[in-house]
């Protein structure tokens, strides 16, 4: 069957209350963003608290519903039949061949469940729901009925027009991108930031990134996999503005002053500093890592506490209580993991100590960085200001 | 200013050879297989670069196969006549210096039941000619030594090798990668004793995606691609006409004046090993003069990462490569620098400076200063 209109269901943003418009709009928003890029052309609108998708040319069914399953606050996708409502009789016709059609094997249990949007009617719903089986019944001696645990369910809802639906295809669930506000991901090339930023836009959030530079000691190939895994996160959050910030200098700086066990330490709170700084430039109201917690060196939790003292903005760490896998097979799942594992090196590592320190003293750290001050605003400065902004979409 | 030192990864085209590809490609284009006279035109261009290629060889137009380029070569070369020969035996016998393309197709070998001996190199990149008698047995179907190491510019000694080989078994092949050698030495097969010879089109000024495959007349090698029977059913496809055509006046345009071209890369080695050692913590792999190949300096740079050194020269225009380009999306150690007892602080220390025709003494001083400039900076930030 080639179907020309789908049903969205959405779950949380259902319960909005008076701020629901705001959710179906934004819902309605990223629908429209998703079939940009899906080739034919399409209608998402929102009608009596419904959202429907309409295809108004020549469409491809499995990249639609592929793009669908991408946009956030989608709970279902129904793809549906829908026709005028003429009269009974051409119901009952029309029930008889979508069955027909959707279902090559008739060996089935069904319920039949109606609506009316429109009380106006001649039939009640319990009604239709007797008739319409009898009509499948009849039709296809194989069925069955069954009205606890069906294998299908029919649903028809009589509106302007005459929807008839049984199929629902999971979607991401979540919540539409753009009605959390706005935060900014550190983003480098391993397998956990991209997971990290994935997660937080499913929950509405629009996602900023930033990603440190340090040329010669990253290559131009590590640049080019951070841009490619931001347009992968962005098939799900939407365009997102990716902030280069060449970290070089700071990074040699710090290399010349500090005891070089507390390189990376401090190394991450100038990246927190300078991400807190681009955020508040971009309206961003709080930052995204991919930490968890014990997996480096530098993700214990006294040298997570002594990354989180030099921001001011809420840190968001989705990832914190994960093991490796569970990590690995999300970034598999939302198809960053091949990226995510190409080998070129990020600036984390080029100057990693052989024992970096895993249980960093506060005070020493805020001393040690006392050895920065002569240069290091300027340098900040200038790297905020240089940074080069590539929109990953 | 802009100096690209990567000429053994890939090189500039030559004009003459893109006038002839676009030629092939937008007047000539017909298929060479075709009944009419367009197809007999273009079918012309593969006639001629064929028997350019072999006249530079000295040896027969059908002994000429082409093929995709140096990879293709050396797999055919090797998967192709192990198969057609296991019958007299499933013993190989190769280096440890070689290129993947030679070493990965062993390694399928191996897996398919054959044994392959690898040979090791003394410091000069060379293998032993006692352990290769010694290695070559009764059983022994194929050796394959490379000509030119892509990596420090050792050159094998062929000629040698193959009287060593036939002396030991007449009847081993004697395979010999010449994708680094071919275009800068004079090579003779009937001469040296070669029965196959890999060579690749972008090597040597010419277009990639082609090259070709010496096989002596007699030698059996079973075909990997299979289909509409082009050049006599042992590789079907229709022929790549430009890359061909242009594989063919490269090839020619390398041997005419060929000793003065020759001459040119070895002084630029010369002059580039000179100033390199007005560096402080350098050591030169490769040889000056005749005794490594003309276009390849290797350097290893004490306490500066090669993957670094090269990205600081891109920034100011120096394209090098450390390690083989074509391994270069495996980094990894090299295995000849390894085998040829390069210390092992200086195995990630090491970049390939290599030349081609178009590069000039300016660009190597400009590499030189900038080198001066560079590297205290690099070498005051190491990894602890």
């Amino acid at each position: 069957m080639t179907y020309q209109s789908f049903l969205i269901k959405y779950a949380e943003i259902g319960t909005k209350g008076k701020n629901r418009y705001l959710f179906e709009d934004a819902l309605i928003h990223q629908i429209k963003n998703a079939l940009k890029k899906v080739e034919g052309k399409f209608l998402a609108s929102k009608e009596s608290g419904r959202i429907y998708v309409q295809a108004q040319s020549k469409y491809d069914y499995e990249e639609v519903i592929e793009a669908l399953q991408k946009v956030f606050g989608i709970a279902w996708i129904c793809p549906m039949l829908q026709v005028e409502d003429k009269d009974y009789e051409h119901l009952k016709k029309t029930v008889a061949e979508y069955i027909d059609e959707v279902y090559e094997d008739k060996n089935f249990t069904f319920k039949v469940e109606s609506r009316r949007a429109d009380k106006e009617y001649p039939i009640h719903s319990e009604q239709i729901n007797r008739d319409l089986g009898e009509v499948i019944l009849q039709t296809f001696p194989q069925t069955r009925v069954n009205v606890r645990e069906p294998d299908v369910l029919l649903r028809v809802e009589i509106r302007k027009l005459v929807n008839i639906y049984s199929l629902m295809i999971p979607g991401p669930g979540g919540m539409p991108v753009g009605t959390n506000g706005k935060a900014m991901l550190l983003l480098s090339g391993g397998i956990d930031s991209p997971v990290a930023g994935y997660m937080i836009a499913k929950r509405g959030v629009k996602i900023d990134a930033v990603y440190f530079h340090a040329p010669p000691y990253t290559s131009e190939r590590a640049k080019q996999k951070v841009i490619d895994l931001a347009k992968q996160v962005s098939r799900y959050s939407g365009p997102i503005p990716l902030h280069i910030v060449n970290f070089t200098d700071i990074q040699l700086y710090i290399y010349e002053k500090c005891p070089h066990e507390e390189l990376t330490i401090i190394m991450r709170r100038y990246m927190m500093r300078i991400a807190e700084q681009i955020a508040r430039s971009t309206d961003g109201l709080a930052l995204i890592t991919g930490e968890s917690i014990g997996q480096v060196a530098s993700q214990t939790v006294q040298s997570l506490a002594s990354t989180n003292e030099v921001c001011n903005m809420p840190v968001f760490r989705p990832l914190i209580g994960f093991d490796k896998q569970e990590i690995v097979d999300i970034s598999q799942k939302i198809g960053t993991f091949e990226t995510s594992i190409q080998p070129y090196e990020d600036c984390c590592t080029i100057f990693v100590a052989k024992h970096p320190v895993i249980k960093p003293n506060l005070e020493r750290i805020r001393r040690s960085e006392e050895s920065l001050k002569e240069k290091i605003e300027e340098l900040v400065q200038a790297a905020v200001e240089t940074a080069e902004m590539v929109w990953c979409d | 200013m802009e100096a690209y030192f990567d000429n053994s990864a890939t090189t500039r085209v030559l004009d003459c050879v893109k006038e002839i590809v676009v030629k092939t490609m937008t007047e000539d284009y017909a298929n060479p297989a075709a009944r009419h006279r367009r197809g007999m035109e273009a079918e012309q261009y593969i006639r001629t670069a064929r028997s350019e290629i072999a006249k530079t060889l000295r040896v027969l137009d059908k002994e000429i196969l082409f093929t995709s380029g140096g990879s293709e070569s050396n797999n055919l070369a090797l998967i192709g006549s192990a198969l057609a020969n296991q019958r007299s035996g499933k013993h190989i016998v190769s280096t440890g210096i070689e290129h993947p393309s030679v070493y990965r197709p062993l390694e399928y070998l191996a897996g398919q039941g054959f044994e392959v001996t690898f040979l090791p190199v003394d410091r000069e990149g060379h293998i032993s000619l006692g352990q290769l008698r010694e290695a070559v047995r009764e059983d022994t179907i194929l050796v394959s030594v490379m000509y030119v190491n892509n990596e420090v510019g050792a050159v094998e000694p062929v000629e040698e090798i193959s009287r060593v080989i036939k002396g030991k078994n007449p009847r081993t092949l004697f395979h010999v990668d010449a994708i680094q050698a071919y275009g800068k030495y004079v090579i003779r097969p009937k001469k040296q004793g070669i029965d196959l010879l890999s060579v690749s089109g972008h090597k040597i000024h010419g277009p990639k995606g082609v090259g070709f495959l010496y096989i002596r007349d007699g030698v059996k090698v079973k075909p990997m691609i299979y289909g509409g029977g082009q050049q006599s059913d042992m590789r079907s496809g229709t022929e790549n006409v430009p890359g061909v055509a242009g594989l063919g006046v490269a090839a020619k345009e390398m041997y005419t004046d060929h000793e003065a071209k020759a001459a040119y890369l070895t002084e630029l080695k010369d002059y580039m090993t000179d100033r390199i050692l007005e560096l402080e913590n350098v050591v030169v792999n490769s040889r000056k003069g005749e005794e490594s190949a003309p276009q390849i300096v290797s350097v290893s740079f004490e306490g500066v990462r090669s993957e670094v050194l090269l990205h600081a020269l891109e920034d100011k225009g120096i394209y090098v490569s450390s390690g083989s380009a074509c391994s270069a999306h495996h980094p990894g150690i090299s295995g000849t620098l390894k085998g040829i007892g390069v210390a092992p602080k200086l195995l990630d220390a090491t970049v390939r400076f290599s030349f081609g025709l178009f590069n000039t003494k300016e660009e190597i001083d400009y590499c030189i200063e900038t080198l001066k400039e560079l590297l205290p900076v690099l070498r005051k930030y190491q990894r602890s």
